[in-house]
């Protein structure tokens, strides 16, 4: 049988990036334990839509935990309370009849406000430009499994690859620091031989181009590896240190 | 030099620094406190331990310049990233949440740095700046812990060495790129037995000598 419950959204209203924001807040109605937290905007951005108003703009995309494109700060948790799960994948079975639920942005001087919940985090693509790549001049495909790679190896760069660049780390951090979602990206290459070659290149300027773009200086406070919706650890940010340092003390790249 | 001026400036060069400094600290604070321990000893044997150190003459001065260099790198760089920290949420957070990452030693690192540098202030001008030609180092101390507030503010600093250094050296570790699955453990644990051994070493001192036990 289906439960319904009723909650009180109070939402960070915004026309634009210039724009003052403010909260407003609505009644969500006979909501179905059922629904996802998005699937429950959907509800009240109908309602508002009939009443002839503005809907709330959030962003999302595949609706399954895969793409990265949902998240917003509810109660304070970046894509909500429920470990390991993006915004898209948190239910509302997980809130009781009568809650009052504040939902922001991600915030951070690196991300713009675009509208309400939706923010321009093209500063991380940014960070993947500065080289989060590796060149690949093309020849005849080489044989698969040609360079043996060790299970644990294969592994942890696949614990770091499966980032989905969310931004909920920048959104967690004390700092609004993105060392996670560097670190992953860094990491995830550096411990692959097809990494290897520009491993000294690609720490420098990913750093480099982080620190540019005005996120701040990562101090250990771990509310990233807590709040990643794919549990990325920290080692990861202890490998990008590693990388950073040698390529920069030991290395010829400047 | 412009390679070594601009990998320093980074985030990750200012952490480095921060690490390298703050380690440094660390090791001072454990041969302070060894030194300090002859404190039990009573007055001969912390004079002997006092006197016997002013005797390495010019290599204390060098010690002294190295400590104030170390000092100034680790305030300054300190303050230099708690304002970009800062900077870098210009609007803040309606809610704010912890996921459980955060220990009060690192939310309060900033604010229990500064307290520290004042302390390390006003420790200095108690025992350090203080005409020593009359009396004797445990005569000086002897006095300032007869006094009831300076025995507590001795304390109350010790506390907060205890918490900087609970979040500081694993956090050191964790900056360097020393996180390795096997030993961060060890160097978590180690923190905080590091910052109990200064909380209880320095600051169970002002207490046996005001108490005179
Ligand atoms: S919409 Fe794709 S991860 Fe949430």
């Amino acid at each position: 049988m289906t439960q319904t419950i009723n909650v009180t959204l109070k939402i960070w209203r915004q026309n634009g990036p210039k724009e003052k924001g403010r909260f407003e807040t609505f009644n969500a109605e006979n909501i179905s334990t059922d629904m996802s937290f998005l699937e429950m905007l959907d509800v009240v951005n109908e309602q508002l839509t009939r009443n002839g108003k503005i809907p709330i703009a959030f962003d999302h995309d595949c609706r399954e935990g895969i793409c990265g494109t949902c998240g917003a700060v509810i109660n304070g948790r970046p894509h909500g309370p429920e470990k390991a799960t993006t915004l898209c994948q948190l239910h509302m079975r997980k809130f009781k009849n009568g809650d009052t639920i504040a939902i922001e942005p991600f915030r951070a001087m690196a991300f713009r406000v675009i509208r309400d919940l939706v923010i321009d985090r093209s500063p991380l693509d940014e960070i993947i430009q500065a080289g989060g790549y590796i060149s690949a001049n093309t020849g005849g495909a080489p044989d698969a499994n040609a360079i043996p790679i060790p299970q644990q190896t294969a592994e942890t760069a696949m614990d770091a690859a499966a980032c989905i660049g969310c931004g909920a780390c920048v959104a967690s951090c004390p700092n609004a620091s993105a060392m996670l979602f560097t670190g992953a990206k860094i990491s995830q290459l550096a411990l692959l031989p097809q990494g290897r070659p520009e491993a000294a290149e690609r720490a420098i300027s990913m750093v480099r181009r982080m620190d540019r773009l005005g996120f701040g200086n990562c101090s250990n406070e771990r509310e990233c590896e807590a709040e990643c919706p794919k549990e990325i650890s920290i080692t990861h940010i202890a490998r990008m240190n590693r990388e950073f340092l040698k390529a920069s003390f030991f290395s010829s790249v400047k | 030099m412009n390679w070594f001026i601009n990998s320093l400036g980074s985030s990750i060069g200012k952490k480095l620094m921060m690490a390298i400094t703050g380690l440094s600290f660390c090791g001072f604070l454990m041969a302070h406190l060894a030194g300090n321990l002859t404190l039990y000893g009573g007055r001969d044997a912390f004079n002997a331990y006092a006197e016997h150190l002013h005797s390495l003459g010019i290599l204390l001065n060098f010690a002294e310049i190295g400590l104030l260099s170390l000092a100034l790198i680790h305030i300054l760089t300190g303050l230099y990233l708690f304002w970009q920290n800062f900077r870098s949420r210009p609007v803040r957070y309606a809610v704010n949440k912890s996921a459980g990452g955060r220990t009060i030693g690192s939310v309060t690192m900033p604010y229990t740095g500064v307290f520290l540098i004042c302390f390390v202030v006003f420790h200095l001008l108690n025992f350090h700046f203080v005409d020593k030609t009359q009396t004797t180092i445990y005569d000086i101390v002897d006095t300032a812990f007869s006094n009831l507030p300076y025995t507590l503010i001795y304390i109350l600093a010790m506390v907060i060495v205890a918490i900087h250094v609970s979040h500081g050296l694993w956090s050191a570790f964790q900056t360097i790129g020393a996180n390795h699955l096997k030993y961060m453990p060890f160097v978590q644990v180690a923190s905080i037995v590091l910052a109990l051994v200064f909380a209880i070493g320095f600051g169970f001192l002002p207490i046996y000598i005001a108490f005179n036990l």
